[in-house]
């Protein structure tokens, strides 16, 4: 029994997205190739910020298990262990190729969505593919869901969000952050993310980078440098930190090869994270049917993926005829509205920006090949 | 300790299930159902295998099953991403040399 | 970030009390000078004393005449940015409330090495009240020397007590 609607995916995004077409009736199907789903959000393990409708003051795992319990009020049926390995076209229904750990087999649903999330940066450098040198989405998963501590003591590469608040919950983990280095002038997160470090002891060195890992065989010490106001390294100036944790936050890519595969049309948009399949207000692709939420639509935050995820959702269920168009666009409406409140500011009006050039482009791709979406 | 027993936000760790694996021969407790790369990690291992070419250390990067850097022969089956995949009981964890050799499979 | 650049950017918000506020007793001090969008603190003031609205950008303003000190926004703020002053504690000593979520939690009388927010040890404290606070954080006072009232906001404690 096909479904009518395939998320692939059961992070934030593809879970709002699950939720809010099952609401109306759409037969839904989430697939997901980890153990547990949730993707990102039970990590998160600090209070959210927003506005009460962003579920503000909730930590992440929180907001996670209301999602999760949504989910079953309303039937959503999520495949774990299941690895979507590709996918096709055919006529006008695409073929999800699936692996569940036992057999192989196809899905063809009459509506997809995409919610693959993204995938951190590497960053080379002598010494940075020793075991010890590792993202620090991993240690996040490592300390707060797995509850296992890849290290004692930690350098930090990258002053954002990610590696503010990783540091932070190291802390809380109990290992000693012995520094967080950033090669830009300026702290790239949140203010207020690093007060907390700074006034727990922990130094944050902008205009540094990590010039060596060292090490037998595991992470055993780093070499840190200033840089001057070039970005080059002030030489005379390097400094070994015996560390034998090495996480680099220096920032997230948008995951959605599966939307290559089909054909989708992609940008490039630094600002949210690097290339990204291009799509209209609906959170629809190029291809009809096709649709993109979440970090592999652009990398942002969870409650814009919750967001993103129910437009595409409500979208669904109207093609399919569960909604009438009225109904919908009310609905969208006042979506977009949060979504509006929650890309502003100094931080978030470059995340618009980035949207807006992906809707350009969508709508210029709509013009020139005259197509019109289902 | 490697393990957190105890953690101001998630409160204090919750008794499951061991299970015993096998790792290059020697027995390591794990907790039922967690990923291979998380009890390897509690017990201080962190080198996962060696490269093809100059034999190098690798371990875990990116712990969702993107990057494929912390694959190990599991059970007679070479890359098998650790990350994500969950122990078993009995389970024989090797440390990949290279691609690994195809020996016996479940 | 040099030292007292984070304080010159705190004082000049609007979420910062005056020294005549502070006078008067407990005063809530909302550390919070950069626009991202959050409002918890004004959803969660039972006096209305702190102000956002829209949009949520808006840095919190602090209604100090209506504020009484009673720190229910200390556990509000996902970004552990307030902190309740009593510049009055007693003649010697002004009292810091601060939310604190790590382990272990101090026990009350305990003496701790007080921190300045670039993380630079300028005192000791005494720590006098640690109440279970809301959603796993705590809320920390300490007692210090009442000069250090506007630089004091974080704590280390002593090595045997932290295993």
């Amino acid at each position: 029994m096909n479904p009518e609607l395939s998320v692939i995916g059961s992070g934030p995004a593809g879970l709002s997205a699950a939720v809010e077409s099952a609401k109306y009736g759409v037969k839904v199907e989430v697939i997901d190739e980890n153990i547990l789903p949730g993707g990102q959000l039970f990590k998160q393990i600090h209070k959210f910020f927003g506005s009460k409708a962003h579920h503000a003051g909730i930590r992440g795992y929180d907001i996670g298990w209301k999602l999760l319990k949504e989910a079953e009020d309303v039937k959503v049926a999520i495949r774990l262990n299941t690895i979507a390995w590709g996918v096709f076209k055919s006529n006008s229904r695409s073929s999800i190729g699936l692996f569940d750990q036992q057999r192989v087999f196809l899905s063809k649903p009459k509506k997809l969505i995409v919610a693959t999330g993204a995938t951190e940066n590497p960053l080379s450098f002598p010494g940075s593919t020793l075991p010890g040198v590792m993202g620090a989405g991993a240690v996040q998963t490592m300390i707060n869901i797995h509850r296992v501590l890849p290290g004692r003591r930690v350098l930090m590469v990258g002053a954002g969000n990610v590696g503010l608040i990783v540091s932070y919950q190291l802390l809380q983990a109990g290992a000693d952050v012995v520094a967080v280095v950033e090669a830009m002038p300026r702290i790239g997160g949140y203010l207020v993310h690093a007060l907390k470090l700074m006034r727990a002891g922990i130094p944050i060195l902008t205009s540094h980078t990590i010039l060596e890992a060292k090490g037998d065989r595991e992470v055993e010490s780093a070499t840190i440098a200033p840089l001057d106001k070039n970005g080059s390294i002030i030489g005379g100036g390097e400094r070994e930190l015996e560390v034998d944790l090495i996480c680099l936050a220096v920032g997230l890519r948008p995951d959605a090869e599966l939307c290559r595969m089909l054909g989708c049309r992609f940008t490039y948009v630094p600002l949210l994270g690097g290339h990204v399949p291009i799509h209209n207000e609906d959170m629809e692709t190029t291809i009809p049917g096709v649709y993109v939420v979440g970090d592999a639509s652009g990398v942002e935050e969870a409650s814009v993926a919750m967001e993103e995820g129910r437009l595409a959702g409500i979208s669904v269920a109207e093609s399919l005829g569960y909604i009438t168009e009225g109904e919908a666009e009310n609905e969208k409406d006042k979506i977009r509205g949060r979504l509006r409140d929650f890309r502003i500011g100094p931080f978030g009006s470059p995340r618009q920006e980035g949207k807006n050039k992906i809707l350009a482009e969508y709508r210029r791709w709509l013009h020139s090949e005259g197509r019109r979406s289902s | 300790m490697l393990r957190i027993y105890d953690h101001p936000i998630l409160g204090k760790l919750r008794e499951r299930r061991k299970v015993l694996i096998e790792v290059d021969g020697k027995r390591i407790e794990a907790y039922e159902g967690e990923p291979i790369a998380a009890a390897l990690l509690a017990a201080g291992i962190r080198v996962f295998r060696y490269t093809v070419r100059r034999n190098e250390p690798r371990g875990l990067f990116c712990a969702i099953g993107r990057c494929t850097d912390c694959v190990m022969t599991v059970d007679g089956t070479p890359n098998i991403r650790t990350c994500i995949t969950p122990v078993r009981d009995g389970m024989k964890v090797e440390t990949q040399v290279g691609l690994g050799r195809w020996g016996k499979t479940r | 970030m040099r030292e007292g650049e984070a304080l010159k950017k705190i004082k000049s918000s609007p979420g910062y009390p005056s020294y005549k506020r502070f006078i008067k007793g407990p005063v809530a001090v909302i550390e919070c000078p950069e626009e991202i969008p959050c409002d918890p603190c004004s959803e969660t003031c039972p006096f209305n004393a702190i102000e956002v609205g829209k949009p949520i950008t808006n840095l919190p303003r602090l209604i100090e005449d209506r504020c009484t000190g009673c720190g229910l926004c200390i556990t509000a703020c996902p970004g552990l940015a307030i902190f309740v002053v009593n510049l009055n504690y007693s003649t010697e000593e002004a009292s810091i409330s601060m939310p604190y979520e790590f382990l272990p939690v101090p026990k009350v009388g305990e003496q701790v090495k007080v921190l300045n927010r670039e993380g630079a040890h300028i005192c000791e404290g005494r720590v006098i009240k640690v109440d279970e606070g809301k959603d796993h954080t705590r809320v920390v006072t300490i007692a210090v020397p009442k000069k250090f009232f506007e630089v004091a906001r974080g704590i280390r404690l002593s090595p045997d007590v932290v295993k």
